[in-house]
């Protein structure tokens, strides 16, 4: 090989670049966060379950919540049926939040992990704070 | 043809997961495959840059634009024909994070009336650089799955890379960007007639490839929503080489990852080795200091000399005898 030692920098910048991933993985112990549904609204329900199936709650939250808002503040229908008939109100104050009122143990330990921000909270009410 | 055969190759590695994920094989797809494709690209990428890194340069290219360091009085082009170290440093670095040789692209055209025009050609460089820039941020922004807790960088890019909005989420404008760009560039390859004659498959796949992966992502971001709780799970077993794969993950992550892996096991392989192969390249890595430097070709085999005295001790008699001058009496 020629120009020896300066390839080999290379090539090792190279490998410690691409292996980023693996060397910021270390200590990382939890692979999933964990989420707490533990809230007395969610006590009191026979049939423990949200508004659609698990799953699609974890894929489409965020679509349905801006399904909700545009057709409570732009159309002014403030129900919405579910899948499964049940109709609830369509609010994220009233309705998510009244179920999973621990937003920092549910909504936020799930958005950190993730890393997403959503700044609903800017405008609306978050029950914990509520408290203070 | 070539873009034929590109296209159906490309058709048939999505079918691949599509059919995978049918029969079962979620672990191959989301463990075994990353895995071995990310052993392909790094001990590939390393073979092929030690084998480049082998072959001789035979001369001392000088052929690069700018006045080589010469006279005082003659002003010389410190980064278009270095000839220090650091000009080269400075060079390469312009060129590989600016694309300034493709800055200087100028298309040239020759009238009917027999007149040559050079014409300024900007639309490869923009769109060229557009997709890498794009290319790498969207690859550091990647790295919110494979860490935790996300490193503040990686946040701090995502959220610019995201000021607008769609919806209630963030729109990345490098989705916007590498979507135009690979467009253009697969335009170019079609639309220009010259360029069309020297395209090959190798030239289109590396385009599809990358429409593939960045569609689905695309895709999955907006449209057709996926658990990106259970994927980070998935990716963050991967880089702490605890392999799970969480249950409910859509079909077309699956895709978007298959694609992935082929891009990685094809990367050492293809003309996206590019990457590496920037800095081997003798007319952007080497100082121009061929005056005051000697620069031996090392393919040079031993000459053997046979010097003027040498062959005078050996002809010296006959030399003498013929009348012929020489050096020692
Ligand atoms: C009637 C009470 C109730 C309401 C209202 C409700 N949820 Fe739920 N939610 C639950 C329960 C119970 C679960 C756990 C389901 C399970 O474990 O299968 C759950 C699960 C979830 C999950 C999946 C968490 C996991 O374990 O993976 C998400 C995401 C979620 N809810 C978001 C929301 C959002 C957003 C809203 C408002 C649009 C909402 N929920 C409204 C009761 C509710
Ligand atoms: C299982 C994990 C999980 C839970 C629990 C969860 N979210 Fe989310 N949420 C996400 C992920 C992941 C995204 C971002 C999706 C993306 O990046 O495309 C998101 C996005 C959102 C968004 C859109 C904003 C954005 O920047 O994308 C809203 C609004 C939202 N979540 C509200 C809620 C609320 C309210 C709750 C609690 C009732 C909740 N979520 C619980 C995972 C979760
Ligand atoms: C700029 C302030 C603001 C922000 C930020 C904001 N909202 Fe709203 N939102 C409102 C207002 C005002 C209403 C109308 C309230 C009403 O008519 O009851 C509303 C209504 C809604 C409604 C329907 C009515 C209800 O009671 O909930 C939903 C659902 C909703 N917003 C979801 C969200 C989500 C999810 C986010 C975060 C991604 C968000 N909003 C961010 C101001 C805001």
């Amino acid at each position: 090989m020629y120009n020896g030692s300066k390839v080999l920098v290379g090539l090792g910048l190279f490998f410690l670049i691409v292996t980023v991933p693996f060397w910021l993985g270390f200590g990382t112990e939890e692979l999933a966060p964990e989420l707490d549904l533990d809230t007395p609204a969610i006590a009191q329900l026979a049939d423990k379950k949200c508004i659609e199936p698990t799953g699609v709650m974890r894929e489409e939250h965020m679509q349905l919540l801006e399904q909700w808002r545009d057709q409570a503040v732009r159309m002014g229908n403030r129900y919405y049926e579910a899948s499964d008939g049940t109709v609830y109100q369509a609010s994220l104050q009233n309705t998510c939040l009244d179920c999973h009122s621990n937003k920092s143990d549910f909504c936020d330990r799930c958005h950190d992990y993730g890393k997403v921000s959503p700044d609903c909270w800017t405008c609306h009410l978050d029950p914990e704070g509520m408290e203070l | 043809m070539a873009i034929l055969i590109s296209l159906l190759v490309t058709l048939v590695l999505v079918a691949v997961p599509i059919l995978g994920v049918a029969a079962g094989a979620e672990y191959v797809l989301g463990v075994v495959l990353p895995y071995l494709a990310f052993l392909v690209f790094v001990v590939g990428f390393i073979l092929r840059v030690v084998r480049w890194a082998s072959s001789p340069v035979p001369f001392h290219i000088t052929l690069t634009g700018g006045q080589q360091r010469s006279l005082s009085w003659i002003k010389g082009s410190k980064l278009d024909n270095p000839s220090t170290t650091l000009g080269v440093v400075g060079r390469m670095a312009l060129e590989v994070l600016c694309f300034r040789s493709l800055f200087r692209n100028v298309k040239t055209e020759l009238h009917p009336e027999g007149k040559l025009s050079y014409r300024w050609e900007k639309w490869l460089w923009l769109f060229g650089l557009a997709l890498h820039w794009s290319l790498l941020i969207i690859l550091i922004r990647h790295l919110r799955f494979f860490t935790e807790p996300v490193p503040f960088l990686v946040g701090w890019l995502e959220s610019l890379d995201g000021l607008f909005r769609f919806g209630y989420q963030a729109f990345y404008i490098t989705d916007l960007l590498i979507v135009l760009a690979l467009t253009f560039l697969f335009l170019r390859r079609v639309v220009v007639a010259r360029l069309k004659y020297i395209s090959l498959s190798a030239d289109y796949f590396p385009l599809f490839l990358l429409g593939g992966i960045a569609t689905t992502g695309i895709l999955m971001k907006y449209v057709s929503k996926v658990d990106i709780a259970s994927i980070k799970e998935l990716a963050l077993g991967f880089a702490t080489f605890r392999p799970v794969v969480p249950e409910g993950i859509g079909t077309i992550f699956y895709i978007h990852l298959f694609l992935v892996c082929v891009l990685m096991a094809y990367f050492p392989f293809s003309k996206l080795m590019h990457m590496g192969g920037i800095f081997l390249s003798p007319t952007r890595n080497l100082a121009n200091n061929s005056r005051a430097v000697r620069h031996v070709n090392p393919w040079n085999y031993p000459v053997d000399v046979h010097t003027y005295e040498e062959y005078e001790d050996e002809f010296r008699e006959k030399m003498v005898a013929a009348g012929i001058p020489v050096e020692k009496g």
